[in-house]
């Protein structure tokens, strides 16, 4: 689904203090799996994430998906496919203070201009699945963690993505609602999601629910073997 | 369409939830902005309004005003010489005026006393001003006494008193009978304070003004369009001072709009980078905060405009009339026609609304531009 040919990402490019977070990735992630990146902090697995989300891109190197070459085409173009293709969960959940859990869930739909009764059925539906419907009018920021990351997800899968990104999700997470989480995981692999995420929770990276485990040190894939 | 119109609809929805959000500090800001255009546009709609009046009034004033010099002050006209006036090419009237000024230490004002030429008051009898009035508790058929510059003491009744719609040119006046002008200030028979001229070609005023200097080299004609300027001069000036005092405040709530616009806090920078990473574009992003921009400038603007314009023409300018109107004693009270100058909304519309918008929109597109991974790197 996704391929990635000799990825190179570098900050600060041509500047005395110049950084490569990531040198010459080459990686293939299939499609309705669940894909984890795990490492230690700066390994550059966020990095990685966040290309292959289309939430930036590679200082060199192809992306390509769905066999079509993302890597060079415009940041309105990048967005049309981050909001078409993806749902991201992130680390600090990056909810929006002040607005209730629906209305951060309908968020991503609203640049869509689809009917909003439509939307928000949609938005109720999802916080039900994930047992929020209680809060749903409630404002982010009295929501518990566990709560807020439901609503996370939530929001992720509003617009209905064929890949869910996650990044660091179970760090801020106590073993219990970390397993909620799994649980959630393990439902959306089922419904034939593709999940990418980063992480370094033996809980997550250990579980049966993932598929795949890519290691990286120093912007570089690590081979099992190492 | 239809997407394009529901898509609107959730960027204004969205705009509108972020105004609630940080109420403090916009309506704050609302507050601030709303005072300053409440200030301009009453300045600006009270002076237009004040200059069209004295233009309205002036409309029915002669087009030629003769006077007599002696040692460069004013003194009276002798007889003969509005016979001799009256022979001049292009003039098509011609009239001796009786009017001066009197301090009535009562109530510590100045009245204009004058002899109206096409109203016959009667002998004893006054018509007065609504402001001398006011200020003496005088109505119709009351007697007033006025104690000459010789000494003596005439008593009077009033006849009727001058409508309101004229009050801003006739609050201190006081017409009486050319007889009892005389003999009130004692001016012979054959003398005038001055001559109105009527002249039949509005383009031969000047010719006349010219003949006027020559055959009378002690007089100075003086022109309808001379006494417009003047007033509009004193009007600018005292434009002039109100907005000098405002510009103060301008100045200080420039800078506090600028701060509040151009920069954005964290938790703005924050929200714009979360809108782009869930797949806000960077267009909608930066159409919604200007949205946002625009909304408080221009609620502020017609809140602003529309407590001006009541201000000004219900409530008589009572924040800063006394400025506006002059230093007289016997202040006028009168409701001003509404007036409405299209290039004056639009000038302060443009420099209120406009700038604040501007200064919003660069510090947006500074953040909405950002990589949207920013909010993956906290």
């Amino acid at each position: 689904m996704i391929e990635l040919k000799n990825i190179c990402k570098a900050f600060n490019h041509g500047r005395d203090n110049e950084f490569h977070a990531l040198n010459g990735i080459d990686l293939h992630l299939p499609a309705q799996r669940v894909t984890a990146f795990r490492g230690p902090s700066g390994s550059g697995k966020t990095t990685l994430l966040s290309i292959v989300g289309c939430l930036s891109r590679p200082t060199s190197g192809r992306v390509r998906l769905k066999d079509r070459d993302i890597s060079g085409l415009p940041e309105r173009f990048l967005t049309d496919i981050r909001r078409q293709t993806f749902g991201f969960i992130f680390q600090q959940f990056n909810l929006i203070k002040g607005l209730s859990a629906i209305e951060n869930v309908m968020l991503p739909a609203y640049p869509l201009g689809g009917d909003w009764r439509a939307l928000r059925e949609s938005a109720e539906r999802l916080l039900g699945d994930l047992r929020l419907s209680h809060r749903r009018e409630a404002k982010v920021e009295w929501l518990s963690g566990g709560e807020q990351q439901r609503v996370a997800i939530a929001r992720a899968l509003i617009n209905d993505p064929e890949i869910v990104v996650a990044d660091e999700p179970t760090a801020n997470l106590d073993t219990a609602l970390a397993m909620e989480f799994m649980g959630i995981l393990e439902k959306l692999s089922n419904t034939g999601k593709t999940v990418i995420l980063t992480s370094h929770d033996p809980l997550v990276v250990e579980s049966s629910i993932v598929h795949r485990v890519v290691d990286m040190r120093d912007g570089r894939i690590v081979p099992p073997h190492q | 369409m239809k997407l394009w119109i529901e898509k609107q609809k959730y960027l204004i929805d969205f705009t509108l939830s972020s105004l609630a959000r940080r109420k403090a500090k916009n309506v704050g800001l609302l507050l601030v902005y709303t005072l300053i255009v409440f200030l301009l546009a009453s300045v600006m709609l009270f002076t237009h309004a004040l200059r069209h009046e004295a233009a309205h009034v002036l409309d029915g004033a002669p087009e030629v005003v003769l006077q007599r010099m002696v040692a460069g002050r004013h003194d009276l006209i002798p007889p003969g010489t509005l016979e001799r006036v009256g022979r001049i090419r292009g003039v098509q009237k011609k009239e001796g005026r009786l009017w001066g000024y009197y301090y009535d230490p009562v109530v510590k004002a100045n009245y204009t006393f004058m002899a109206p030429s096409n109203e016959s008051i009667s002998s004893g009898t006054l018509v007065v001003g609504a402001g001398l009035a006011r200020a003496r508790g005088l109505a119709v058929g009351n007697a007033i006494s006025f104690r000459s510059y010789s000494g003596k003491l005439f008593g009077f009744t009033i006849a009727r008193i001058l409508a309101q719609e004229s009050e801003l040119v006739s609050a201190d006046l006081v017409l009486m009978s050319e007889d009892d002008f005389r003999g009130f200030f004692e001016i012979a028979p054959g003398y005038f304070t001055d001559i109105a001229l009527s002249v039949v070609n509005p383009q031969e005023v000047r010719n006349v003004a010219t003949k006027l200097s020559l055959q009378f080299p002690d007089s100075r004609p003086i022109l309808r369009d001379e006494i417009l300027r003047t007033y509009e001069s004193i009007f600018n000036w005292r434009e002039g001072i109100v907005l000098a005092l405002a510009s103060l405040s301008i100045l200080a709530f420039a800078i506090f709009a600028w701060e509040k616009a151009s920069g954005l806090s964290a938790e703005e920078k924050r929200e714009i980078g979360i809108l782009k990473a869930i797949g806000w574009e960077t267009g909608d992003v930066i159409k919604m905060k200007f949205w946002e921009g625009a909304l408080v400038s221009l609620a502020a603007f017609l809140i602003g405009y529309v407590a001006a314009y009541l201000h000004v023409f219900h409530f008589s300018s009572s924040l800063f009339a006394p400025v506006l109107k002059g230093w007289a004693v016997l202040y006028p009270r009168f409701e001003l026609n509404p007036v409405i100058d299209g290039f004056q909304v639009a000038t302060l519309f443009f420099f209120t609304v406009f700038p604040y918008a501007a200064a919003t929109l660069v510090p947006i597109w500074r953040a909405a531009i950002t990589d949207p991974d920013s909010v993956m790197r906290g």
